[in-house]
């Protein structure tokens, strides 16, 4: 921890302290910094920097917050810690370096949390995304019992072999920052890092959010209109990447790669928004999971047909 | 003779596979070893979460030098053969070769000496292929390797190998090798935390010291061996006792190298919810141990924890943070607990209609109903309740449907106990909630409560029937639906409460209840057709009305018939009014269709006014009708019996039954009675174990060796009675009156189920059979006399088939 920040800056006093502390550390570990994508996703897993980037030859270090939305866990701001909207943080190395487990926990160190006090603890977690047609292995980064980071090695995105493999590094924000604050209620924590009167919330800053889009996702979001745009994701996105195909030469290239990804990130979420709805049966979330698993599969391999992808 | 030590230094290996790694790195490498005449004095091995360890010791220094002979050509043979001879073999010439003679011809002999090579050079060999096909049950690529075809794959990133080999008195030697660009050294290291440098290991000795100094147990045992210990004794601090949990124990010991166990408390209020419920939220979420009050038998509120590190201040904080864990984890389970109990269990069931138990077998709804209709037809047979059993398999299933089952699936049943119990039900029948799920293997307990065994035999019945019926039976390993633990629970209730029952009966039953659902799904589809109209039109509508007539003939004598009957007559008076330009197959389809419809019309209204008048009619009649719906299942019951009789023979045969008793039983056929079954076979055993036993047994057998010799001789059989005029000698006489008196006392008993009185009976025939082979000749001059006698050892076999078919019997 940087002890000359001011009080107000410090990761155990403010939730963008907290932040900024994640960032900069990452930063110095050469990672691009980026701002988060600006699409209603479910977790920073699917911004594009890392579901393709992950994919190809080209090394890649990224780092970004991501807010995550997930309408089912709304709880109309009730529950302590549960909510529809919250952030990730979110680091990608490609290739995994050999001391990925050391940096991690250098970033906890950063952040305020001294191992020699801390039972931090390293416990198997395999990853699958079905709908990214996704897997890695790994594990839930305990602290004191707590699970606070997902730590993956992506062996497969979008259906295609990471070669090289990328090391991902999850870490909810909230949890970890009101572990850090030491409150039990999400709501409570300080985002700004002042006191009296210049202090922000966590809840000054989200709770009528929380409210507003738990009624939305659970008794108001349009179903009709849901259904209808589902349908128009899936259909844009199959026809950008149908037109981003070009052959030259002895060599297929794809023009339309990240268009046509972002359509998939839209079906994505607007299935979550209908699960949460209740309007979509058992049998059929199957079918809706794999509709939007064909989609990011499709979209990956006109990735690796792209320059970024590592065609040319 | 010297020592292997080999390291395999990683990031966190799982827990769960660290026992079967570390014994997997033991076989492969000692079974290589004597595969490549290295034969070892003792091998162990160990298992942390960040290293798998193996030691060899008394490995031979070399192998030993191995002499083959190769046979060349013949003498004088063509220069090729023998230019050939020399390369293959390595000869300069072949005055380095022996002359062999045999009865072909003088042949060349070339003795090969294949020196043995060191055993550090065989290892830096063995030990890389080792690494590279360990069968890890998953595992992953890493780092910049990955991108290139052929990279090694561990469970998670390899980071250093540690390979030595040398005699505990000299400086060891590194076995040199890589795998994946890792040198094999002697360098490995400690504890993540407290103890992270590099530590420069010899030899199996000092490493295991060295770790020990670095803050690393290396036995998964002695770490076990400390977490137990400690717990016991913090509880006992208390005056507590620990929950003793071998899984979990197994489970906490590979997730520390260095385990250092404390104990933390929670909110006493907690203690309002079930016990099993707080276990299974602070074991499954959080790998803690719970702690219990001796004197009441119930939780307290602490728990026991294993951290990884001596932490600097105590381990306050640690302590601190598994208590901020937990409490938030039992806030959500008595909430969850509190929610369930607002709603009675009963009301929970029409959610069961939209939850699909089997594709092919109905929702959860209608398989409730079935088991509730079949432990009703069972509750009488085993002393329950009718209506309590009822009660009981209505309920029994609710608690799925509760949030507590729906976060801690292991509750189920438990948490239907708790919950009936809270709503005012009768014991039994909270306790069928939890007990009709047993017995879940061959170690569960059996339930006795009679509800309790009307329920459990009911579930299972249901389930057995229902896959047999749509032929989704176990084959070989496969088994996902669990039918043979669901058997062996049948036949466990059935034997173990001694339970007078015929299971064919319980099978039958079941299978009308299923035929019921098979008929009800498809009157659904079909009523649902109509009322839409989207029947076939024109030539496709054949074959829609032929689905039709074949299920009114399948269900004709069910209950969902009406409904369809008579949507269907209003489908045939539509269709007659507008399809006046159909063709004429379907119109005459239609006209059949109307025929049946008005048939079962008919009936329907009949079997009202029978049931009015003369129920004893339609009670028959319902019994053909049953027997006809059985027909269309095929041989699925016979099927089903005799799965039951061989895992009844493989339990017989576990609890120490000897086989050929139970063959010798089941040769009798017709058992479904399992107890009967179980009883004969036990009286049949000690009946053996006599002295009557062992020489009646002698002689029936010599009775069925000279019979069937005979027999093939005359290529007859020697059936029927015996004419009492041929008798000539006294022991035949007496035979005779023996059989007769016998027979009649064995069946007498065993018409009273006595049969240990059978035995006892058959154990008179001993002296009158051994006296009659002692002076009969039962190969007579005269034909007439010696087929008699053929026809009296043939009723001596007939005899004891009151009680068991002998010849199955082994001396």
């Amino acid at each position: 921890m940087d002890a000359s920040l001011p009080a107000h800056m410090r990761p155990e006093r403010s939730f963008q302290g907290f932040i900024l502390a994640l960032q900069r550390f990452w930063a110095e570990q050469g990672c691009v910094i980026l701002q988060p994508y600006d699409m209603e996703m479910g977790a920073g897993t699917f911004h594009p920097a890392t579901t393709l980037r992950a994919l190809g030859p080209k090394p890649w270090n990224a780092a970004y917050v991501q807010p995550s939305r997930r309408p089912k866990d709304g709880r109309y701001g009730e529950n302590p810690n549960r909510m529809q909207h919250y952030y990730q943080f979110q680091v990608i190395m490609k290739p995994s370096p050999p001391n990925l487990q050391e940096l991690y926990l250098k970033s906890l160190a950063a952040i305020g949390i001294d191992s020699a006090v801390h039972d931090i603890r390293f416990v198997e977690d395999d990853w699958e995304s079905p709908t990214l047609g996704a897997w890695g292995l790994g594990w839930e980064c305990w602290c004191d019992g707590m699970e606070v980071s997902q730590f993956t090695y992506f062996q497969q995105v979008a259906g295609f072999e990471c070669a090289p493999v990328a090391g991902e590094l999850t870490y909810g924000l909230e949890r970890l920052a009101m572990y850090v604050q030491g409150v039990d209620r999400v709501y409570d924590l300080n985002f700004n890092g002042r006191e009296g009167d210049a202090k922000v919330t966590y809840g000054d800053v989200f709770l009528q959010a929380e409210q507003e889009y738990s009624r939305h996702n659970f008794e108001y979001a349009d179903t009709a209109m849901l259904f209808e745009q589902f349908k128009m994701a899936e259909a844009a996105c199959r026809k950008y990447l149908d037109a981003g195909w070009r052959e030259g030469g002895n060599r297929k290239q794809h023009l339309l790669a990240l268009p046509a990804y972002d359509q998939c990130i839209k079906a994505s979420h607007v299935f979550n928004l209908l699960d949460a709805r209740g309007v979509i049966s058992v049998t059929e979330r199957q079918s809706y999971i794999f509709r939007v698993r064909e989609l990011a599969k499709a979209c990956g391999e006109a990735w690796i047909h792209t320059e970024a992808g590592g065609a040319a | 003779m010297p020592d292997l030590l080999l390291e395999l230094f990683s990031e966190e290996i799982p827990a769960r596979m660290q026992a079967k790694a570390a014994d997997d790195l033991r076989r492969m490498v000692t079974d290589k070893l004597v595969a490549e005449g290295l034969v070892y004095e003792g091998a162990k091995a160990f298992a942390t979460p960040r290293r798998l360890a193996l030691t060899v010791h008394g490995i031979p220094v070399r192998q030993p030098d191995l002499k083959t002979e190769r046979r060349g050509p013949k003498i004088g043979a063509p220069d090729a053969a023998v230019q050939g001879f020399l390369k293959a073999t390595g000869l300069t010439s072949l005055d380095e070769a022996k002359i062999q003679r045999d009865p072909k011809g003088d042949f060349y002999i070339a003795l090969i000496e294949k020196p043995g090579r060191d055993a550090i050079d065989v290892l830096a060999e063995i030990l890389p292929v080792i690494i590279r096909t360990f069968p890890w049950p998953k595992s992953m690529r890493w780092g910049a390797r990955s991108g290139k075809p052929g990279s090694l794959s561990w469970v998670r990133p390899l980071h250093a190998i540690t390979a030595t080999f040398g005699l505990e008195t000299e400086e060891p030697d590194v076995v040199k090798f890589s795998v994946d660009g890792i040198e094999a050294g002697q360098t490995t290291y400690g504890h993540r935390f407290m103890a992270p440098s590099a530590i420069s290991v010899r030899r199996f000795e000092d490493y295991e010291a060295k770790l020990k100094a670095a803050k690393v147990i290396l036995d998964p045992q002695a770490r076990k061996d400390i977490i137990f210990a400690d717990a016991k004794e913090l509880a006992f601090a208390q005056g507590f006792e620990l929950v003793e949990d071998q899984v979990l124990l197994d489970e906490v010991s590979g997730l520390v190298e260095w385990p250092v166990v404390m104990m933390g408390s929670f909110e006493a209020e907690y203690l309002a919810i079930p016990d099993e419920v707080i276990r299974a939220t602070i074991r499954n979420n959080q790998k803690c141990f719970v702690v219990k009050d001796p004197k009441t038998g119930k939780l307290t509120n602490k728990f026991v924890l294993t951290a990884n590190i001596e932490a600097t201040d105590g381990g306050k904080v640690i302590v601190a943070g598994n208590e901020r864990v937990i409490r938030p984890r039992l806030s959500d389970a008595k909430f969850f607990y509190e929610t369930d109990l607002k709603t009675k269990l009963e009301d929970r069931l029409p959610k069961f209609e939209q939850i699909v138990f089997h594709e092919k077998l109905g929702t959860q709804a209608a398989r409730i109903k079935r088991i509730e209709r079949l432990a009703a037809e069972i509750a009488p047979l085993v002393g329950a309740d009718v209506a309590k059993a009822k009660r009981a398999a209505h309920l029994a299933k609710a608690d799925l449907l509760t949030e507590v089952v729906g976060e801690f699936p292991e509750v189920q049943g438990l948490m239907g106990r708790y919950y009936a119990k809270a709503q005012g039900e009768d014991d039994s029948v909270a306790a069928a909630c939890e007990e009709h799920y047993k017995p879940q293997g061959p170690a569960d307990r059996v339930p006795t409560d009679p509800v309790s065994v009307a329920v459990a035999l009911a579930d299972k019945i249901d389930t057995l029937v229902g896959f047999w019926a749509i032929n989704e039976k176990p084959t070989g390993s496969k088994d996902p639906y669990a039918l043979r633990r669901a058997a062996l629970g049948v036949i466990r209730l059935i034997a173990e409460n001694r339970l007078r029952m015929s299971l064919a009966s319980a099978l039958r039953q079941s299978l009308l209840l299923h035929h019921r659902t098979f008929s009800l799904k498809e009157a659904d589809s079909i009523n649902s057709d109509l009322a839409n109209e989207s029947f076939p039109q024109g030539e496709a509508f054949v074959d829609f009305s032929a689905n039709v007539l074949e299920f009114f003939r399948k269900s004709v004598w069910e209950r969902c018939v009406p409904e369809t009957a008579r949507s269907l007559a209003g489908a045939i008076a539509k269709r007659f009014n507008d399809g006046g330009d159909a063709p004429f197959t379907e119109m005459y389809e239609w006209a059949r269709a109307a025929q049946t419809v008005s048939f079962a019309m008919t009936k329907i209204r009949i079997d009202e006014i029978i049931l009015d008048e003369r129920p004893e009619v339609l009670r028959e009649m319902i019994v053909d009708a049953e027997n006809f719906a059985l027909s269309f299942h095929g041989s699925t019951l016979e099927d089903l019996l005799a799965f039951f009789a061989d895992r009844l023979k493989v339990q017989l045969r576990e609890q120490g039954a000897r086989h050929d008793l139970v063959d010798a039983v089941f040769a009798l056929g017709d058992q479904d009675d399992l107890l009967m079954i179980v009883r004969r076979v036990e009286a049949l055993g000690k009946f053996l174990d006599s002295d009557d036993g062992k020489n009646l047994l002698a002689g029936t057998k010599r009775a069925s060796n000279i019979l069937s010799i005979e027999e093939k001789k005359d290529k007859r059989t020697f059936d029927g009675a015996p004419d009492a005029a041929l008798y000539s000698l006294s022991e035949e006489k007496a035979l005779a009156k023996a059989i007769g008196e016998v027979k009649a006392e064995a069946s007498a008993a065993v018409a009273k189920e006595d049969f240990a009185a059978a035995m006892s009976a058959m154990a008179k025939l001993r002296p009158p059979v051994d006296a009659f082979f002692d002076k009969v000749r039962v190969n007579d001059d005269d034909p007439k006399v010696r087929e008699n006698r053929l026809k009296l050892l043939n009723e001596i076999r007939s005899a004891t088939r009151a009680v068991a078919d002998f010849s199955k019997i082994q001396d």
